[in-house]
């Protein structure tokens, strides 16, 4: 997994089905300090992440679909926590 | 899944089985800022609508051949959306 923070939503009208009512979050890739890192995703939200909060990412797609209920789905990157705080 | 570009169309008539139907697409992965970001890559188009110039997200790995019809096929880079907006959006803190 991965610590991002979200930064903004991607909108799409064409897309894939599997991407149908689900909510695209612009996440920023940020280091256990906060600090961004440089990279991002994509992420499909799965738990009501809003802008600003820092963010657990899961990118695998196994994972990603299980949590999504999604066999079969195309997608990779998924919102699967909120963080509250990171220590040491 | 990240941006990318489509900066053009890919025709290859002789393939592997599996992949006949399938459009490709040269597709340049983009930064958050929407700027140019490593090399350009070959994508399915999943979506069968994407063309040059427009903003797309793509999935790579194994998950871009599940974007695909035969989801058995050697894919590595697929579009899976075609973007209208990015928002940034304000934190409330």
């Amino acid at each position: 997994m991965k610590l991002g923070r979200v930064v903004g939503n991607v909108v799409s009208t064409i897309k894939a089905p599997d991407f149908e009512d689900r909510t695209l979050l612009l996440v920023d890739l940020v280091g256990p300090d906060g600090t961004p890192s440089g990279g991002y995703h994509i992420a499909v939200d799965n738990i009501g992440a809003g802008a600003g909060e820092t963010v657990l990412l899961l990118d695998e797609g196994n994972g990603a679909r299980q949590v999504l209920d999604a066999p079969g789905a195309p997608i990779r990157t998924v919102v699967i926590g909120i963080v509250d705080e990171v220590s040491g | 899944m990240q941006l990318a570009r489509v900066t053009g169309t890919v025709v290859a008539t002789t393939k592997v089985p599996g992949l006949e139907g399938i459009k490709l697409l040269i597709i340049q992965p983009l930064d958050r800022h929407q700027q140019p970001s490593g090399t350009p890559v070959v994508a399915a188009d999943a979506v069968h609508m994407a063309g040059p110039g427009e903003l797309v997200y793509f999935v790579a790995a194994r998950e871009a051949a599940q974007a695909l019809p035969e989801t058995f096929v050697p894919v590595d880079h697929a579009v899976v959306g075609i973007v209208d907006a990015v928002s940034e959006l304000e934190a409330d803190a």
